[in-house]
């Protein structure tokens, strides 16, 4: 019997040990994910009147915690510049949750990160009001500041300049902005009122994983011609030396409509094209014949291979959206789809990445938001390293591809991206929006051509043709020579 | 056990612990306060002052009538009464006052412990009432369905009764009278149920006739899942029962059958009941929005109580510093969701190893036990508070579906308190007849000549007799 007692007890400890283990998962191993469930409220609701760390660009906070003056709610979170780097930053409200950093960092801006368990506990034996870290970010405010100028107030449009070498974002903006000032005061009513006024204006960048630079997925038009070049070169098929058939409209298959060149451009001079002439005049035929030739897994392929549909590494601490090569297309639709258009989608941060891949000898650098992060005594307590996302292509694809981009600046499309002295490689591209006459103008590119500094890539939303190419290529050649001015 | 382990009756390093207990659970109260920025309150020192008069005169009680008990027993017990004091006084609003009641309650129990500490000398006199315990669990298992004493359907289980405005958990006692029940039955038939029967290979099928405990502890467990809609507690039965039959025959089979039966009745009736479909329906789809929604049976309890727990984290968030107060039924249901945010995984972890230690000590006391009976007991009871801590922790972990049962000793309750605090007072006394020195055992005079003993005597001489003859045929 007492063998038998014995064996009892070894089920009832086992059913212990099976508590320990289910407890230590809630609590520490399954912990973090539930903080991040959508109805989990309770961060906001602790922590909301807390001294949080400040968010930090070359030094100066952008936003920072103040005494509310209130009793109850002792902090009050203020935002610097607050529509410049609403974006970036987000907001922190107790009724509306957290958006942008203000929700990926909370757990550093409170202070209850595990790298601050010891800084916790020692506020804890002295008895301190507890304190969060402080977040530097890789921006340079004057490069912000310049791009976020460069949109027009009133029209829709992101810029992101990003380092190609390192991933660092120098700049990432997008109009309308908001102030989070707004939404983040203890007024609720008036609070309430704010959110409820700006859900209303289209395209603001309230939620980063639907809008914004990060968020919104458009139409990429003619700068998707990149992955088709990409992939043809990557085939075997073609080379540098392709001749490429360039009619001046081509039928879709097994459709009567056909898909045409651009109109205004130099595409009906020839009937056949180089790469280098086809990309310099963005004709639209050739890249649709290469499509069909390849096949629409192949594209597909090197899309992914660009970031289409993935992730973008754990170093942009912001909801992000990729892009979309749409699936199960008949021929027409490959058509359509290889230039950009029909259901092909990209977040502006999307190209961007497309383009610090070619830029980067085909080697694509997880884009990074954040510098260091520091204690609240000042000392660093991390410093992300530059780490590679993913190899897009080979350094000798890359390489082709950049001369290429390089005479459609110098004497193709994109010549209002120019900067004297600087060899820049560029792309456009004018995604049409339906018939309205209205497009998606983007330019994305680098410079120098040769040892490749800083990456601009800029688009505008619903523009017509003439004020899209006036606010894409210029406004890039203005970063470019600010930031390689420095 | 060593010889002199056994002769030293160790009540001294009881009162050391016992004041050790007092300070962690008064000084948790008092944190919670200090916490919350307010002063000592009329209710801390009232709580505090009857905790410790109550722990102080139980251990007065064990120095004269059960001075070899365990010594870590009740201590233990003090803890996690003094810490769920503090937690429920904590969570109280300025509309509700559950932290006396429950104080109120502690002092019943404790009474009662020491009640049961004088009066019973030997736990082997509970074995005279072994037929009476059965009928009257099966009294307090239908008291709650009686129309006129129910308290009626409460928050989806129908296991209360009415004391004019105050309710009552019969099902708790019963879980004390059932034990005895089976320990006395079980003691008394184990080597018929044994040996008698017949033996197919190497599968020895028992009679049907000594089935028939199982077969009603089965139905009684089952009668509580479909008329009471508590699962909980229809485990907790099933449980104590499979580990006393087990201890007593020694045989996994048995328990296999009985696991087998649990889990059959267990599947028939999530398919049948609603209710029960539900709850299986918010454990496993706990974080599907429809679920999370649903008014009745959805998982909007469980899932608040997991978000508290990972608030906590490692170190917790400190007493009176967390929100356990966002997760419904946080006093009593979910105390372990509101302990876990406030005082971290440490801080659970040293409360499930007190649970841990609780158990052992009554499964030492079953080891040491003399006689079947209190093995039986002990083992039962023992088993019990285990399983309940298994059920409930588990459920608010989402390690199993959350059932109704309550945390024993921390969450608010009245029966639940007083229940556990008579089956701590019986595991003390069992734990003195185990740990007394051997020459002092013989049974009193008085209990010899009583008819009933004597018959389960005679009985046990027939028993043997058989088992010689088994024996000798084999």
């Amino acid at each position: 019997m007492n063998q038998a007692i014995r064996h009892a007890w070894v089920a009832i400890a086992a059913m212990f040990a099976l508590i320990l283990g289910s407890i230590s998962y809630v609590q520490v191993i399954g912990a973090d994910e539930l903080a991040s469930n959508q109805w989990n409220n309770r961060a906001i609701l602790q922590t909301f009147c807390q001294d949080r760390g400040t968010i930090v660009v070359a030094g100066q906070p952008i936003v920072q915690s103040v005494a509310s003056g209130s009793e109850s709610c002792k902090y009050q979170r203020q935002y610097l510049k607050p529509d410049l780097y609403a974006g970036l930053t987000g907001y922190y409200s107790n009724i509306f949750g957290s958006t942008g950093l203000e929700k990926s960092m909370n757990a550093t801006l409170t202070g209850t990160s595990d790298q601050l368990l010891l800084d916790r506990i020692k506020q804890l034996f002295l008895g301190q009001q507890p304190q969060g870290a402080s977040v530097e970010l890789t921006i340079d405010p004057a490069i912000q500041q310049l791009a976020y100028s460069l949109i027009p107030d009133g029209m829709r449009g992101s810029i992101v300049v990003t380092n190609p070498k390192t991933g660092a974002i120098i700049a990432m903006v997008s109009k309308p902005s908001y102030d989070p000032n707004q939404i983040a005061t203890h007024d609720q009513a008036a609070a309430q009122a704010a959110m409820t006024k700006l859900q209303g204006v289209p395209g603001i960048n309230l939620n980063q994983s639907v809008s914004g630079p990060t968020g919104a997925l458009l139409a990429p038009g003619s700068v998707f011609k990149l992955v088709d070049t990409t992939a043809a070169l990557a085939s075997g098929k073609y080379n540098k030396d392709s001749v490429l058939p360039n009619p001046a409209q081509m039928p879709l298959p097994g459709s009567s409509a056909t898909l045409p060149n651009y109109a205004g451009g130099n595409c009906y001079t020839q009937n056949e094209a180089s790469f280098a002439f086809a990309l310099e005049q963005s004709c639209n035929t050739p890249f649709a014949s290469i499509a069909l030739d390849l096949g629409q897994d192949a594209i597909g392929k090197q899309a992914a291979a660009y970031g289409f549909g993935q992730d973008a590494g754990n170093l942009l601490h912001l909801d992000y959206q990729s892009g979309v090569w749409p699936t199960n297309l008949d021929q027409a639709q490959l058509a359509q789809a290889s230039i950009g258009q029909f259901n092909t989608k990209a977040s502006p941060l999307q190209i961007a990445l497309m383009t610090d891949a070619i830029a980067n000898g085909g080697v694509q650098m997880k884009p990074s938001l954040i510098k260091t992060v520091r204690a609240p005594d000042l000392r660093i307590i991390d410093e992300p390293k530059p780490e590679v996302l993913r190899t897009s292509t080979t350094p000798a694809i890359a390489g082709q591809i950049t001369d290429w981009m390089t005479q459609v600046v110098s004497n193709g499309i994109a010549k209002g991206a120019a900067v004297p002295g600087v060899q820049v490689a560029g792309k456009t591209g004018t995604a049409e929006l339906g018939t309205s006459g209205l497009n998606n103008s983007w330019f994305t590119g680098f410079a120098p051509a040769d040892n490749p500094q800083v990456q601009v890539t800029v688009v505008m939303e619903g523009v017509d043709v003439l004020t899209g190419a006036k606010l894409t290529s210029p406004s890039a050649s203005k970063i470019f020579e600010a930031v390689l001015k420095k | 056990m060593s010889a002199v382990e056994a002769v030293r009756p160790r009540r001294n390093i009881e009162l050391v612990l016992l004041i050790l207990a007092l300070l962690v659970g008064c000084g948790a109260n008092a944190m919670t306060a200090i916490n919350e920025g307010a002063a000592l309150s009329n209710d801390f020192w009232m709580e505090s002052g009857i905790l410790a008069a109550a722990s102080l005169a139980l251990h007065i009680s064990l120095r004269f009538r059960a001075k070899y008990a365990d010594p870590v027993i009740l201590p233990i017990v003090v803890t996690l009464n003094g810490l769920g004091l503090a937690m429920i006084h904590r969570l109280d609003t300025p509309d509700t006052d559950y932290g006396n009641a429950q104080a109120r309650w502690t002092v019943i129990g404790m009474a009662l412990a020491a009640v049961v500490i004088w009066v019973l000398k030997d736990h082997r006199t509970l074995r005279r009432f072994t037929y009476i315990s059965l009928i009257l669990s099966a009294v307090l298992l239908v008291l709650p369905l009686v129309p006129g004493v129910t308290a009626g359907d409460i928050n989806g289980a129908q296991v209360w009764i009415k004391f004019g405005s105050a309710t009552f958990q019969p099902g708790e006692v019963a879980k004390i009278t059932i034990g005895i029940f089976f320990a006395g039955y079980l003691s008394t038939n184990r080597d018929l149920i044994l040996l008698a029967g017949r033996r197919i290979g190497k599968l020895q099928l028992p009679r049907f006739r000594d089935l028939g405990p199982m077969i009603i502890a089965w139905l009684a467990s089952i009668g509580i899942l479909i008329f009471q809609h508590d699962l909980g507690m229809s485990i907790l039965f099933f449980g104590i029962f499979i580990s006393m039959i087990y201890v007593a025959t020694s045989r996994a089979s048995w328990a296999l059958l009985g696991i087998l039966l649990m889990f059959g009745g267990a599947m028939a009736a999530s398919i049948i009941f609603p209710h029960i479909r539900l709850r299986i329906d918010g454990w496993l789809n706990a974080f599907d929005p429809d679920v999370f929604g649903r008014q009745f049976g959805g998982s909007y309890q469980i899932v608040q109580g997991l978000f508290g727990m990972a608030n906590g984290g490692i170190i917790g968030t400190g007493l009176g510093q967390g929100r356990p107060d966002l997760v419904p039924f946080a006093h009593s249901d979910m105390i372990i969701a509101a302990f876990g945010e406030e005082l971290g995984l440490v801080g659970l972890f040293a409360i499930v190893m007190l649970y841990a230690l609780l158990v052992t000590r009554g499964m030492r006391a079953a080891i040491g036990a003399r006689d079947a009976f209190g093995k039986l007991l002990a083992c039962g009871l023992s088993a019990g508070i285990g399983l309940q801590c298994f059920v409930v922790i588990g459920g608010v972990t989402r390690l199993i579906p959350l059932t109704g049962l309550t945390t024993p000793f921390l969450a608010a309750g009245g029966s639940s308190l007083l229940a556990n605090w008579i089956i701590i007072a019986l595991m003390l006394v069992i734990s003195n007849a185990a740990r007394r020195p051997l020459d002092t055992t013989p049974l009193q005079p008085e209990e010899a000549p009583n008819p009933a003993t004597t018959s389960s005597l005679r009985k046990q001489t027939a028993a043997e007799t058989t088992l010689t003859q088994a024996v000798k045929k084999q």
